[in-house]
């Protein structure tokens, strides 16, 4: 038994907890999937921010949809690739509340690509959360927008074609040619330095939302060990080799201008 | 303004929606209906209220699912073929149990069709449209007056129900004037929404959702459903007679037909034929019983509607084989022509009553 517990003055101090805003429940998701931790992050914007309380989450189809088991905040679901637009009716019937959604790559650049630019051309003051990790994964592991060229998937089994099954389409990008969007960032669930770096892009764009900024996209490129076909471990090495090559980590919209 | 006017009809739906306390209004362009949407344009933002024009019908319907979950009041508008794009999220309103209010200012089709009134998506709105076992509420207006008194209905049931309303309309009651006069009564008082999404402050989290993953629990859902759409098939149904106390012979028509036919009833009766009108203004619920109770008392029936023949499936699935049902309609954004109706009031007449029933 050490010293320290006989002391009377000696008080544990709580140097890590769970956030309030992430709700103490088992996961379901996969091992080694990055939704989880892209949960957590946002769980900690929102506890840090103070904001909890007047957060509404939209989350569609795919795995993405089920954040409300694990976000204590109110959330609704959306169709498949229509949350924007659903986000887009909350906040606009209730300014004063902070909206975000949650999307993956098949709802966000495919389905759902027209919702997706029109609401970051209207600049709707919303954070969208687009987690990439370059497959369908609740379906069952299909090609996405975001599949890099050549690689395998249920769709593409003999890999991505890009002469004919179009090359990976880079969505920071795209949308930073518009003249709405207030912060745009691409940030990756590479290892504890990217996990950091998230948690920041997901504060700077809450609370750039929180004051009125106008619409934010974080681009969070995540593991998805099981449809990259991967072990946890290659999935994350997947990211960093394959993945930001293809998709640069960085800022490209920021305070409203393109960085170029 | 003056409470006595000369509107359109989709003026009248789009200043319904206001005085009903419409919150958010959310469209795109398409003919017939455009007047609407530009109303909308003009005069929500005077009353502080939300107006977008959407990128497509289907951003349109959900941005309308994302405003009623806030728990206020709010409306898209579109004709048949931006209708059908709607339908993917008129399921999810229906399951979400969100009320909401959709407007359809039917035009000819199929497919692209053309922009000519017409009553082909009868089927579509009274039988669910979308996937899944659901019922929207369904109005049907025949003037530009019940246009706009339908629309205060239409956000007051939407709420009473927790269901999405449907007005089913047409062209060319959309686009014709007519004097109405406006409604001056308060907006319909909304119930409490404790489900509304609008932060978890002192409350657990609320949740929007229609996907049940649990074992069993999307059946009870749909239990729960179908008991609320029983409620509302006993305490919802609406309809309108005219000389239908007397009647030898039956016409039921809605919206606009019923307009056709009410003058070939009177034209018919001047012609010694006893003829009478049904007119359903809920084509869902369906006015069923009334019209079984009336085929008891006819020598037939006359379903009079622009389409190929949707309403009338209905009449006989009322009626049975205790009446014969008879059919005159046009297609294609073609109008039926009252003489036309006349003779086949006048046709059905010179049926001989089958046998006794009373």
């Amino acid at each position: 038994m050490s010293p320290t517990r006989k002391s009377p003055k000696t008080k544990s101090r709580n140097v890590y907890r769970r956030p309030v805003s992430l709700l103490e429940r088992p996961t379901h998701f996969c091992p080694g999937c990055g939704h989880g931790t892209a949960h957590k992050l946002i769980a900690e914007v929102l506890d840090t921010l103070k904001i909890r309380e007047k957060t509404i989450g939209v989350a569609p189809v795919g795995c993405a949809v089920m954040a409300y088991y694990y976000l204590n905040c109110d959330i609704s679901e959306a169709a498949h690739g229509r949350t924007p637009a659903v986000a887009t009716g909350i906040k606009r019937c209730q300014p004063d509340k902070i909206v975000f959604s949650y999307q993956g790559d098949g709802d966000l650049a495919a389905i759902g690509m027209a919702e997706t630019i029109h609401a970051a051309n209207r600049g709707e003051n919303i954070t969208v959360i687009f987690v990439n990790n370059s497959v369908y994964g609740m379906t069952g592991g299909q090609m996405a927008p975001t599949t890099l060229s050549g690689q395998k998937t249920a769709t593409s089994p003999c890999g991505r074609d890009s002469r004919t099954m179009g090359a990976p389409i880079r969505i920071c990008e795209l949308l930073s040619t518009l003249d709405a969007p207030w912060h745009i960032e691409r940030v990756a669930l590479d290892g504890a330095a990217g996990i950091r770096r998230t948690r920041k892009a997901l504060m700077t764009a809450f609370k750039g939302q929180m004051e009125g900024k106008g619409y934010s996209l974080i681009e969070i490129l995540s593991p998805c060990p099981v449809h990259m076909r991967l072990s946890p471990r290659d999935a994350v090495l997947f990211i960093k080799e394959g993945m930001i090559p293809a998709f640069p980590l960085g800022v490209f919209r920021q305070e409203g201008k393109a960085i170029t | 303004m003056r409470n006595r006017v000369l509107m359109n009809g989709n003026d009248a739906i789009g200043e319904g929606a206001i005085r009903a306390g419409c919150h958010a209004y959310f469209g795109y362009p398409i003919t017939p209906q455009n007047e609407l949407t530009a109303y909308m344009a003009s005069h929500m933002p005077e009353h502080g209220r939300v107006f977008i024009q959407a990128e497509s019908e289907i951003a349109a319907v959900n941005m309308v699912f994302g405003a009623v979950v806030t728990g206020k009041r709010a409306m898209t508008s579109s004709s048949s073929p931006g209708i059908s794009l709607k339908q993917e999220g008129i399921s999810y309103l229906a399951a979400a149990e969100l009320p909401a209010v959709i407007v359809n200012v039917q035009r000819g089709g199929p497919g692209l069709g053309n922009i000519a009134p017409s009553q082909s998506d009868y089927f579509q709105a009274t039988k669910g449209g979308g996937h899944g076992d659901y019922h929207l509420i369904v109005l049907a207006p025949n003037s530009v007056q019940e246009m706009h008194d339908f629309t205060i209905d239409a956000f007051a049931l939407a709420d009473r129900y927790r269901n999405p309303v449907m007005i089913l309309t047409d062209g060319r009651l959309g686009q014709m004037m007519e004097p109405l006069s406006l409604y001056t009564g308060k907006p319909p008082k909304p119930p409490a929404k404790p489900w509304a999404l609008t932060g978890a402050k002192g409350r657990k989290p609320n949740h929007i959702r229609s996907l049940l993953l649990e074992d069993g629990a999307l059946e009870k859902r749909n239990l729960a459903l179908q008991a609320k759409y029983k409620t509302i098939l006993t305490e919802l149904v609406g309809f309108d007679e005219y000389l239908t106390q007397d009647a030898d012979v039956l016409t039921i028509a809605y919206g606009s037909s019923a307009r056709i036919a009410k003058g070939a009833v009177d034209k018919a009766r001047a012609r010694g034929v006893k003829a009478g009108l049904l007119r359903p203004i809920t084509l869902w619920p369906f006015p069923k019983a009334r019209i079984r109770q009336l085929a008891t008392k006819v020598r037939g029936i006359l379903v009079v509607e622009m389409s190929a023949g949707q309403m009338i499936e209905d009449v006989q699935l009322s009626v049975g084989d205790i009446t014969p049902v008879v059919f005159e309609g046009r297609m294609g954004g073609a109008v039926p022509e009252e003489a036309a109706v006349v003779d086949a009031l006048r046709r059905l007449n010179t049926q001989k009553p089958r046998g006794a029933r009373k």
